[in-house]
């Protein structure tokens, strides 16, 4: 209904801007032409962009091509992970990328991206102030914010009885085989670290060997781990519950009503996902260009629709259009209704390493299975018992041929 | 003898090729398994390759069990195909490769979309009102049987066709005549029809067992990820980990184990020297 | 010889299809519902072959994949028909072997291993040269010809063996040069060899993904590549949509091969006929 809604909105508004023949885009003349031609590769989250014309929407990419003539190859990532092992790898190059937080303090350490001066940028006056001067990116030297969200619980109510206030719920034997874990080691320990009342940013060593027993504990009652699948699993009313996006909920929400959401009061996660040039990048100019882009009212309005996320743009929030999204308590939650929230840090290169080792233990853990030793030694048994009965048969052939020739 | 010296330098590309693309690249996954991330020797990332022993033998063993069942499926279909005619032949031999067209990600997610709690079969079930049994249900998905499902229904025409095409090439003949000559069905099975099949065996053993044991993305969409294969464990170190060390390492094992099964695999069918038989 | 078959040999091969086709057919249906989802079917609508059309991406992808395929499985069939040649001219007995052993690799190799391994040598090149973007087509079509020569010689090789070596000699002794007797004697004989090749190696090169998937780079994508990292979110309709016509494509081929096999067939019992009646 909320689409239907938007989507007479801005056909009225659409009309309304044809009637008077004005330009769709702020500062359109600022994009020039001296670009077109060019391509420009961007590495983002998937599902992170709007990318249809249905419902009043804008498929961001065809319309930044029709306005600059550039061309976007746009790939995703699934993790902020798998996107830094692509760029610290090499092989390819790319002109933005879109990694959260922690990374971007990692990688504006490790040299891996681009400096530049946002203040450049006609539509960076939109950025929400709080948003600025992050601990990540003190000077605003690296990166413009794009997205801001939480995690929390994304449950269905036919399938939990009670309403959920605790992460606890996620090792209730109740819901056994129920229950999807979050695929990606950063945002897997973050639950087991808040239940203990840990922070996500600890590097002790034995906090951390705690966390990974929990994690071990929870799976047997696990259905599997996820990432993206996340949606399929959940709208169809697969799995019970997953700690997820709280974006990602506003739109599995649109598609199967029956699920709830909630922060759970141990604590969540913040984060804040923003727009990064690498140093690779073959394309600065349109990079900022695109990034720009992104920031535009219409480009953003958008966005925040189709990707669900709060927005850190302030034209977005004062649109009317947003009204009913802007007073969603997931997404902007008001004083009383804020959950405790922390941010990731960057951690140093020792934690980063254990977290890897865990992550791999976690994922082996109960792998034995005796069932599969029976099998190789039965296997192993019959193939001996093949060759030797072969070699058998091979020699009382020879014996009788040599019978027959000294006869 | 000028002429088979022109022949010999016409395969010249190829062999530079194969050196810089299939021999240099396995060099280099040596290389990186036997150096850490600063690019100094160690063995660390093999050593470490211990923790993996089971996994590595649970990828095998699925591997392999598959393989058993798709050769069990196949080989009488593969002899009953060839046993019919020329037409039908034809039309089965497009049948069983259609599939092969298709993409093999689509198939799985259609597989899983087939086997889910929520799925087509247990809607099916589901939807059958048994007296008694209010509510049929089966569970199959993230299962080591969807798993081992999976791999038997993307590569089984991998077995079907290398079979068929040596079971065409068999002389009846043969079978006609050891008939005559007294055996049973089952002495014709054993003495003729199987020695001769060898090839066809081997072959498809081969095209079925490698890809199932390495795969990575039939375990994750059936297996849901909490039962691991090697195969995923190593896209997990390029991808995500960003270990190339331990990823490089463990690749090298799961060659060299591969290879270990072949080598056994050839004991059974005596060594041919080109290798694998094709369609 | 050839017998009908028994009603018991009828259900198996029914049985087996109906393995082989269940999923297909899943997806066939579900390309035709009316709404997003993959599991719940909703009413017929004919929406994701619209929205299919509008799919830029989408359509990108599949012409990719189809350069990259023909590119791949002709170079290959090219470059391994030679090979093999070569390769059966060898007398030496151990480079003989110590080649097929080489060329069996990247069959033997799990796929992952080789896309690795292929990577790792990309990479390293680049960074050599300072080219930082170097995975893409280049490096795909590399890689997709690597795994298809293989197939193309083992393919070629024994119809190579079968052919009596004294043919293109005795069209030498007749005045060919070495290579119109290669082209006119040899080849002949050797066609359908290289045909089988070329078509696994389109085959393979068209359904490829792990090697893809660690060889690519942003600038190409192929459709198994965009169909996987599809899979991860939702797929979407448009999807089953894009392969149900794929499906009926591929049919539509097979059929039309058939057929004029078939008629082939008749024409050349026919000529047969008439010519014993002579």
């Amino acid at each position: 209904m909320m689409k239907k809604l938007l989507f007479t909105l801005v056909t009225l508004s659409l009309l309304f801007a044809c009637c008077f023949a004005a330009s769709a885009y702020e500062n359109e003349a600022w994009y020039g032409e001296q670009n077109a031609g060019k391509v420009i590769n961007v590495f983002n989250w998937g599902e992170y962009i709007s990318d249809t014309y249905e419902d009043g929407m804008l498929d961001v990419n065809k319309e930044f091509e029709k306005l600059t003539g550039i061309h976007v190859n746009y790939v995703t990532f699934e993790s902020n992970e798998d996107m830094y092992a692509k760029i610290k790898n090499g092989g390819a190059s790319y002109d933005i990328i879109i990694p959260s937080d922690y990374m971007i303090e990692r990688m504006a350490k490790e040299g891996l991206l681009q400096q530049f001066d946002p203040n450049e940028l006609p539509n960076y006056h939109y950025i929400d102030r709080k948003y600025l001067n992050m601990y990540y990116d003190p000077d605003n030297s690296y990166s413009v914010p794009y997205n801001v969200g939480m995690v929390g619980l994304i449950y269905n109510t036919k399938m939990v009885d009670e309403t959920p206030t605790s992460w606890k719920i996620m090792w209730d034997e109740k819901y056994a085989g129920k229950i999807l874990m979050i695929d990606n080691p950063r945002d897997a320990f973050a639950i087991p670290q808040k239940i203990l009342g840990y922070s996500f940013n600890s590097t002790d060593e034995k906090e951390l060997a705690d966390v990974a027993q929990m994690l071990i504990d929870q799976k047997p009652l696990l259905q599997s781990y996820v990432m993206d699948e996340v949606f399929n699993k959940m709208e169809s009313g697969e799995a019970a519950m997953v700690p997820y996006y709280v974006g990602d909920y506003m739109i599995m929400h649109d598609v199967n009503p029956d699920l709830a959401f909630v922060y759970p009061e141990e604590g969540v996660n913040i984060f804040v996902d923003a727009m990064c040039i690498p140093k690779s990048a073959k394309n600065i100019d349109a990079a900022k260009m695109y990034i720009n882009f992104l920031l535009d009212p219409e480009i953003a309005l958008t966005n925040a629709w189709y990707i669900g996320y709060a927005s850190p743009n302030t034209s977005v929030l004062e649109s009317e259009d947003y009204e009913e999204m802007a007073q969603n308590q997931f997404l902007y939650p008001d004083e009383e209704h804020m959950p405790n929230v922390e941010y990731f840090h960057n951690l140093p290169q020792e934690t980063l390493t254990r977290f890897s080792q865990l992550w791999n233990e976690i994922k082996l853990a109960g792998g034995t299975n005796v069932r599969v030793y029976v099998g190789f030694g039965v296997t192993a048994f019959v193939i001996v018992a093949y060759l030797s009965y072969t070699a058998v048969q091979k020699r009382r052939r020879e014996k009788w041929y040599d019978f027959r020739s000294s006869k | 003898m000028k002429n088979s010296l022109t022949k010999k330098i016409v395969a010249a590309p190829y062999l530079l090729w194969a050196a810089i693309f299939i021999i240099v690249p396995l060099i280099f996954v040596v290389y990186y398994s036997l150096v850490d991330a600063n690019g100094s020797f160690s063995l660390d990332s093999i050593r470490s390759i211990g923790k993996y022993s089971d996994i590595m033998l649970n990828s095998i063993w699925l591997g392999f069990v598959a393989t058993i069942i798709s050769l069990l499926i196949a080989y009488p279909l593969a002899y009953i195909m060839a046993r019919t005619t020329k037409n039908m032949q034809r039309t089965m031999m497009m049948l069983v490769m259609l599939p092969m067209w298709m993409n093999l990600l689509i198939r799985t997610y259609s597989l899983m979309i087939l086997l889910q709690d929520t799925g087509i079969i247990n809607s099916l079930l589901g939807a059958i009102h048994l007296p008694g049994a209010n509510h049929l249900q089966f569970h199959m998905i993230n299962t080591r049987g969807a798993v081992i499902l999976g791999m038997v229904y993307n590569y089984i025409p991998y077995m079907i066709l290398p079979l068929y095409s040596i079971m065409a090439k068999i002389d009846y003949g043969l079978i006609e005549a050891a008939q005559d000559l007294g055996a049973s069905k089952l002495q014709v099975l054993r003495k003729i029809i199987l020695p001769l099949s060898l090839p066809g065996i081997a072959s498809g053993f081969t095209m079925v067992f490698v890809p199932s044991v390495s795969t990575f993305y039939i375990s994750k969409k059936l297996g849901g990820s909490t039962f691991s294969l090697i195969g995923d464990i190593i896209e997990m170190q390029f991808k995500s980990a960003n270990n190339y060390n331990l990823g490089a390492a463990l690749s090298l094992i799961l060659m060299v184990l591969i290879l270990i099964c072949m080598a056994i695999m050839n004991r059974f069918t005596g060594d041919d020297d080109d290798g694998g038989v094709l369609i | 010889m050839k017998t009908k078959l028994s009603p018991l040999s009828k259900l198996y091969i029914v049985l087996i299809m109906f393995f082989l086709y269940a999923p297909i057919l899943v997806m066939i249906l579900f390309s035709f519902n009316a709404s997003v989802s993959t599991s719940v079917f909703q009413g017929f609508s004919s929406r994701w072959y619209v929205s299919l059309i509008h799919d830029e991406g989408t359509i990108r992808s599949v012409t990719n994949t189809l350069i990259l395929a023909v590119c791949s499985s002709l170079i290959a069939t090219v470059m391994g028909t030679a090979a093999a040649v070569g390769i059966n001219a060898m007398r030496n007995k151990f480079i003989k072997k110590t080649t097929m052993n080489v060329t069996n690799i990247p069959m033997m190799n799990p796929e992952i291993v080789t896309g690795i391994s292929m990577m790792l040598l990309f990479v390293f090149v680049g960074s050599l040269v300072g080219k930082e973007d170097v995975l893409g087509f280049t490096t795909m079509l590399i890689a997709h010809i690597t795994f298809n020569l293989p197939y193309v010689i083992l393919s070629v090789l024994p119809k190579l063996r079968q052919m009596d070596p004294n043919l293109p000699e005795a069209a030498m002794d007749l005045g060919c040069t070495p290579l119109q007797a290669f082209f006119k004697v040899t080849l002949p004989s050797i066609s359908t060899g290289i045909t089988t090749g070329l078509m696994m190696s389109f085959t393979l090169s068209l359904d490829d993904f792990v090697i893809s998937y660690f060889t690519q780079g942003p600038s190409f994508e192929t459709l198994p590549i965009r169909i996987f990292s599809m899979t991860k979110k939702r797929v979407t309709p448009d999807m089953y949509a894009l392969s149900t016509i794929i499906f009926f494509a591929i049919l539509f081929l097979l059929i039309l091969l058939n057929v004029s096999q078939v008629r082939g067939e008749k024409r050349l019992r026919n000529k047969l006929n008439r010519g014993g009646a002579a």
